[in-house]
């Protein structure tokens, strides 16, 4: 195969590469076949499976009926609850993150902890599934670290007071050992961004801290703090192996139920798995989309 | 300014307690297999399971193999795009980024609906395992390749390689890879530490990986977890400490946060 550059537009007369020979067009898709093939085998042509599944009746025939009942009670909670479940770990781990990251890159923090922390990040923000969950039930279980040192020391029954770590809030806690971290990593590039001019000419015209903050900061950091926070959302919204090997399936979140329908007929019509799952690749190409939109307007202020 | 600074202390002294305090925990935990006294049983007790090599060397397998095929997909794919086929850019790009949109489990489940019959009855082999983890790393994969490719200068490198004589399997082993080790080093990384626990792939395609059983000693045993847990996360440190440790130096590294969760 040749890999010689092709010659730069300007050799054509500025005609487009679209007009090519065909010969030629055909060889540089020939270039790409390996992998694209691959991609359409193992994963476009899975999610279409998924699709034409979840229009079909038990019997092959096409039907709506499986969509219509994604809007079933029982289904809807369970979207609900998972949106939810990641909502919250978006957004409490978006502000911790932010006011995280803001700590060690503006906030007078000497520079060596910045790395300790950027390094510790990428760890945290990879140590999920299984063993994360393990962690938190060794710490804040039933019989955790924490649960006892708290009970036989200070006389504090945390399971008595309501906190469950096997429930929504448990799992909140556990899933933001991963979203903090990643808030520190994605948003910490956006804060060197801010220039100390912005500030300095605001202190100028006689500005106050709040002022800065409102009318400059914010309005200028928002479109990466939103495009963070979807991102933090879709991390936690396909989350599996953490609620599962934390709650055991005890909530109903839509990855757990689609894991259980792969387990066992447990909805009693494989179609309306189909459809969950697909319900889950709606709602992730919409935050997908929303990130990009708005990490592009995010993009005018990094000159 | 010095107020400010107390403000900043406080808030990394508080996370630094949400993020030290379980490992802390989870590691004394560990430690109280023997009642009474602090002792490493837990950790003996996993190492002198049979089954926890074996899944630990299969997941490493596993693990290898993605590395391998999804790098021989991804660095001619990138060099294609950039020597030859400019405008595909956006197309590949998208490709590339689509498992973010297909959580695991959904992926997992088109699979076995699309390879769980005869003519493409898959499932039975490791094969589609691996594929999957592929389609899981390419984002991954992708991204380090090229922000590797784009920090050299691709087309004189390879207009020098060719009028010295040399073909496209030369060009590409003794002249790109080199020249972008650091971020294949860094995605081959980050793909060992994602493939090597996960659970849902595995899992569900009933392949004995390092993640199943981890789940499984969760379900049996009440000590060995947290030592597992301890494990996985140096596990975790390692990996990550080598992608960092590669990727210094070079500008706009490829470190792709976020895992598969």
């Amino acid at each position: 195969m040749n890999l010689a550059p092709v010659p730069s537009t300007a050799a054509w007369g500025g005609a487009r590469a679209a007009r090519l020979p065909l010969s030629a067009a055909l060889r540089q898709w020939l270039g790409l076949a390996p992998f694209l093939l691959f991609a359409v085998a193992f994963m476009i042509l899975p999610a279409g499976a998924l699709l034409v599944g979840s229009l079909q009746d038990a019997q092959g025939g096409f039907t709506l009926a499986n969509i219509a009942h994604l809007f079933r009670p029982s289904i809807l909670r369970s979207y609900l609850l998972t949106i939810e479940v990641s909502l919250s770990t978006a957004v409490a781990g978006g502000v911790f993150g932010f006011m995280l990251a803001y700590a060690v890159t503006l906030g007078g923090l000497p520079k060596p902890v910045r790395s300790i922390l950027t390094t510790f990040s990428g760890v945290a923000s990879n140590f999920a599934g299984v063993p994360l969950a393990f962690a938190f039930i060794a710490t804040l279980g039933r019989v955790g670290l924490i649960t006892t040192i708290l009970k036989s020391f200070f006389g504090i029954s945390l399971y008595d007071a309501g906190f469950n770590l096997y429930s929504f809030w448990g799992l909140v806690l556990t899933y933001m050992y991963f979203q903090l971290p990643l808030m520190v990593l994605i948003i910490a590039p956006a804060l060197d961004g801010m220039k100390p001019e912005w500030r300095e000419a605001c202190g100028t015209l006689g500005a106050s801290r709040a002022q800065y903050w409102r009318h400059v900061a914010l309005p200028v950091l928002m479109p990466s703090l939103l495009s963070s926070v979807i991102l933090l959302f879709g991390n936690a919204f396909g989350a599996y192996a953490t609620a599962y090997a934390l709650t055991g399936g005890f909530l109903n979140l839509v990855p757990i139920q689609i894991g259980a329908q792969m387990r066992g007929d447990v909805l009693h019509d494989p179609n309306l798995g189909y459809a969950l799952a697909l319900g889950m690749v709606v709602i992730m190409t919409l935050s997908i989309i929303g990130y990009s939109r708005l990490s592009k307007r995010a993009a005018r202020w990094r000159a | 300014m010095k107020k400010r600074a107390t403000g900043s202390w406080i808030i990394l002294v508080l996370a630094a307690l949400y993020f030290l305090v379980p490992l802390a925990a989870t590691f004394l935990f560990s430690l109280k297999a023997k009642k009474g006294v602090l002792s490493f049983l837990a950790y003996a007790h996993v190492f002198h399971d049979p089954l926890f090599l074996r899944t630990f060397t299969f997941s490493v397998e596993m693990a290898f193999l993605t590395i391998v095929i999804g790098l021989a997909l991804i660095i001619p794919t990138a060099l294609w795009v950039q020597l030859r086929f400019p405008r595909a850019q956006s197309l590949i790009e998208v490709f590339a980024l689509l498992p973010f949109v297909i959580p695991p489990i959904v992926l997992v489940f088109g699979l076995i609906r699309l390879y769980s019959r005869p003519p493409l009855a898959l499932v039975t082999s490791p094969a589609l395992l691996v594929a999957g983890y592929v389609v899981i790393s390419f984002p991954y994969i992708y991204r380090a390749v090229d922000t590797g490719l784009r920090s050299i200068n691709l087309r004189v490198l390879t207009e020098a390689a060719q009028s010295l004589g040399a073909g496209w399997g030369k060009i590409i082993l003794r002249v790109v890879l080199p020249n972008i080790r650091v971020s294949v080093l860094s995605a081959a990384f980050l793909t060992f530490s994602i493939v090597v626990g996960e659970l849902t792939l595995a899992v569900m395609l009933a392949w004995p990986g390092f993640g199943p059983y981890m789940a499984q000693v969760g379900r049996d045993l009440a000590y060995e977890p947290a030592a597992l847990a301890i494990i996985s996360f140096l596990l975790t440190w390692g990996s990550i400490a080598l992608m960092q440790l590669a990727s210094r130096g070079l500008r706009g590294a490829a470190a792709t946060p976020g895992g598969v969760h």
